[in-house]
């Protein structure tokens, strides 16, 4: 037991000491989401008519969080399908680590990047006008729920990645998936201009059901949100809990089964 | 005793399209080197990584270090190496990381790992590129790290896939340097290639492999004088070819074969040297000038005709440096 702890941390340090040795792509990987929120701030912020008090930063905030954490799946499903193809999946298989080592160390590496760029945004975010207002307690615990979002989407990326073994296929992949499910909900725009069909499919949304959570945490009302009283917009915390409930208890044991069979 | 095993493996892709091994046996001494020759496509990959437990076969049965690889591969994971056909490393990494990380992995404490990475640097000639990315590392050296990570924890049982394909001249003969060292140390080595002369250096026997079945097994000696050892090639002016021919057939006591069309005259000999000398005498006093004269042993082209009867498709892969996408 304590032996695979500290097997999965040794992956982990790998990922943090990459970071180290290649500071551009951490530094990348938080310059796009800060661009994003000078963006959306500075571009639609005037063409949207937010009517929530502090304007509409306090409602996008949370959507860029949550769209970004939501690519931590884009990250390990890249991340792993580039060990695969260079066979170091192959020789990690090859040692003597516990099963699970290679797939949590590479979650809980990517989660931890999540926190770099969670703290940078949310610089910039402070910086053009992002105050949330609930208090010091309920702030921190919506930056815990993003990472624990963006934790359990991190495990279907270990699917992904060990089932399409190369690096750029895995890449076109995610981002064909993942942009269009950060946009079909409440992150960005109200859910009411879209056509019938694509609000029911933005309200069960855990993407929305997240930025939900996290604008309540945050202490904005969510005028983006509910079109019909539906139960996830009635109780988004609740809603994003299963989901990501659901999604580690579908995805972890079906991405270490994967991991064990997975041949090159 | 034996300390791998394996007996009739097959391993099928594509529904069966494909057949990777067909009922492959085979079995190595301990402490002995075993070369697995074969061209593109025998099947050595597929068989080393079955051995290796990174893959399950369709059927068969093997054992390495006497523990069942289908049935215990934990087990067996304790006690190999690998260094597989393509170095596997973080390129982003220092040699330094990579290898204190695997040693990590092979749970080592903090400071062996770190003690045990200096060792191998120092001892692989890479020290002074321990602190630079792998990336930046050349073909050679990345073989010869990925070497050094499948060499932490001293393994029972190494197996290494087509270890100098790819490498320059050099990087193949420092390559074999640092088996050859290995070898002393008493391991057990399982070895791929696709070159005659490389299992001929570093295999104490040879098992040739084609289409996923072992065809010929023996030293490298056995195996060449089964396609019939030595032979004497000459090359000449077309006008001399009737008259050299006639001399040539003198020493060598054998009729030679001729192609007429790019001047060469052959014949196998016993004792090369000493017929190579005497012919060349001969040309000499008939005032012949050879335009090219040489021994030649047989290569694994030969080897492959002889024990297939068709020719090995030997095709040199891109190879660990070239292969991989910057
Ligand atoms: N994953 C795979 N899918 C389909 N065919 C494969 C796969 N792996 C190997 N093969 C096929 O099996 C045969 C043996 O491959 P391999 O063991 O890699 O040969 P070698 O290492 O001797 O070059 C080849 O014909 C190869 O194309
Ligand atoms: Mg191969």
């Amino acid at each position: 037991m304590l032996q695979s702890v500290s097997d999965f941390l040794v992956i982990t340090k790998r990922q943090l000491l990459q970071m180290i040795r290649i500071p551009e792509v951490l530094i990348f990987a938080t310059i796009q989401p800060a661009m994003f929120v000078l963006l959306f701030r500075y571009v639609f912020g005037g063409a949207i008519d937010s009517g929530v008090k502090g304007g509409y930063v306090q409602l996008l905030m949370p959507g860029i969080f949550v769209q970004t954490v939501a690519f931590t799946l884009a990250a390990t499903a890249v991340g792993l399908a580039a060990d695969m193809q260079k066979g170091l999946i192959d020789r990690f298989r090859s040692l003597p680590i516990s099963r699970s080592a290679v797939v949590i160390g590479r979650t809980v590496g990517d989660t931890l990047q999540n926190v770099v760029t969670l703290i940078v945004m949310g610089l910039v975010g402070f910086l053009v006008g992002w105050r949330p207002s609930s208090g010091i307690v309920k702030v921190l615990l919506g930056f815990l729920f993003l990472l624990a979002f963006g934790y359990s989407m991190s495990w279907i990326g270990v699917l992904i990645g060990l089932s399409v073994r190369e690096e750029r296929v895995a890449q076109n992949l995610v981002f064909m998936t993942v942009f269009p499910l950060t946009f079909l909900s409440n992150a960005f725009a109200p859910t009411t201009g879209m056509p019938k069909i694509l609000q029911y499919f933005a309200e069960w949304n855990p993407v929305s059901t997240m930025v939900a959570a996290c604008r309540q945490l945050f202490g904005t009302q969510n005028i983006f949100g509910a079109t019909a009283n539906s139960w996830p917009s009635e109780n988004p915390i609740l809603m994003s809990l299963i989901y990501m409930v659901l999604l580690v208890a579908i995805f972890a044991p079906i991405s270490v089964r994967k991991y064990v069979r997975v041949s090159k | 005793m034996k300390s791998i095993v394996a007996q009739e493996l097959v391993k099928s892709y594509r529904d069966g399209e494909v057949k990777a091994l067909d009922g492959l046996n085979l079995d190595v001494e301990e402490g002995t080197v075993l070369g697995l020759l074969g061209p593109n496509g025998a099947g050595k990959t597929t068989t080393v990584r079955v051995l290796a437990t990174l893959l399950t076969p369709d059927s068969g049965s093997a054992t390495v270090a006497g523990i069942d690889v289908l049935k215990h591969p934990d087990e067996v994971r304790k006690v190999i190496g690998l260094s597989g056909q393509y170095a596997a490393l973080d390129e982003t990494l220092t040699g330094w990381d990579n290898l204190n990380m695997f040693g990590r992995l092979y749970h080592l404490n903090s400071s062996a790992a770190k003690k045990r990475a200096e060792e191998l640097l120092e001892k692989f000639s890479l020290t002074e590129a321990a602190k630079r990315p792998i990336r930046t590392y050349s073909g050679g050296m990345r073989r010869r790290l990925d070497l050094a990570a499948s060499l932490i924890v001293k393994p029972k049982v190494l197996f290494l896939d087509e270890p100098t394909t790819g490498l320059d001249p050099r990087g193949r003969m420092e390559m074999w340097e640092v088996i050859d060292e290995l070898v002393k140390g008493g391991v057990t080595l399982l070895l791929t290639t696709q070159y005659l002369e490389e299992a001929d250096h570093l295999a104490d026997s040879i098992a040739v492999i084609d289409t996923g079945k072992v065809i010929a097994r023996g030293t490298a000696d056995e195996l060449k004088n089964q396609v019939g050892g030595e032979r004497l090639e000459i090359t000449v002016e077309v006008n001399q070819i009737p008259e050299a021919t006639k001399l040539v057939e003198q020493v060598t006591g054998t009729k030679p074969s001729v192609d007429n069309g790019i001047r060469k005259i052959s014949a196998p000999v016993s004792n090369g040297s000493a017929s190579l000398i005497q012919v060349l005498r001969l040309l000499d006093d008939a005032n012949i000038h050879p335009l090219d004269i040489g021994l030649k042993r047989p290569s694994l082209d030969d080897v492959f005709i002889s024990l297939t009867g068709h020719v090995a498709e030997v095709v040199v892969e891109g190879g660990a440096n070239v292969a991989k996408r910057k």
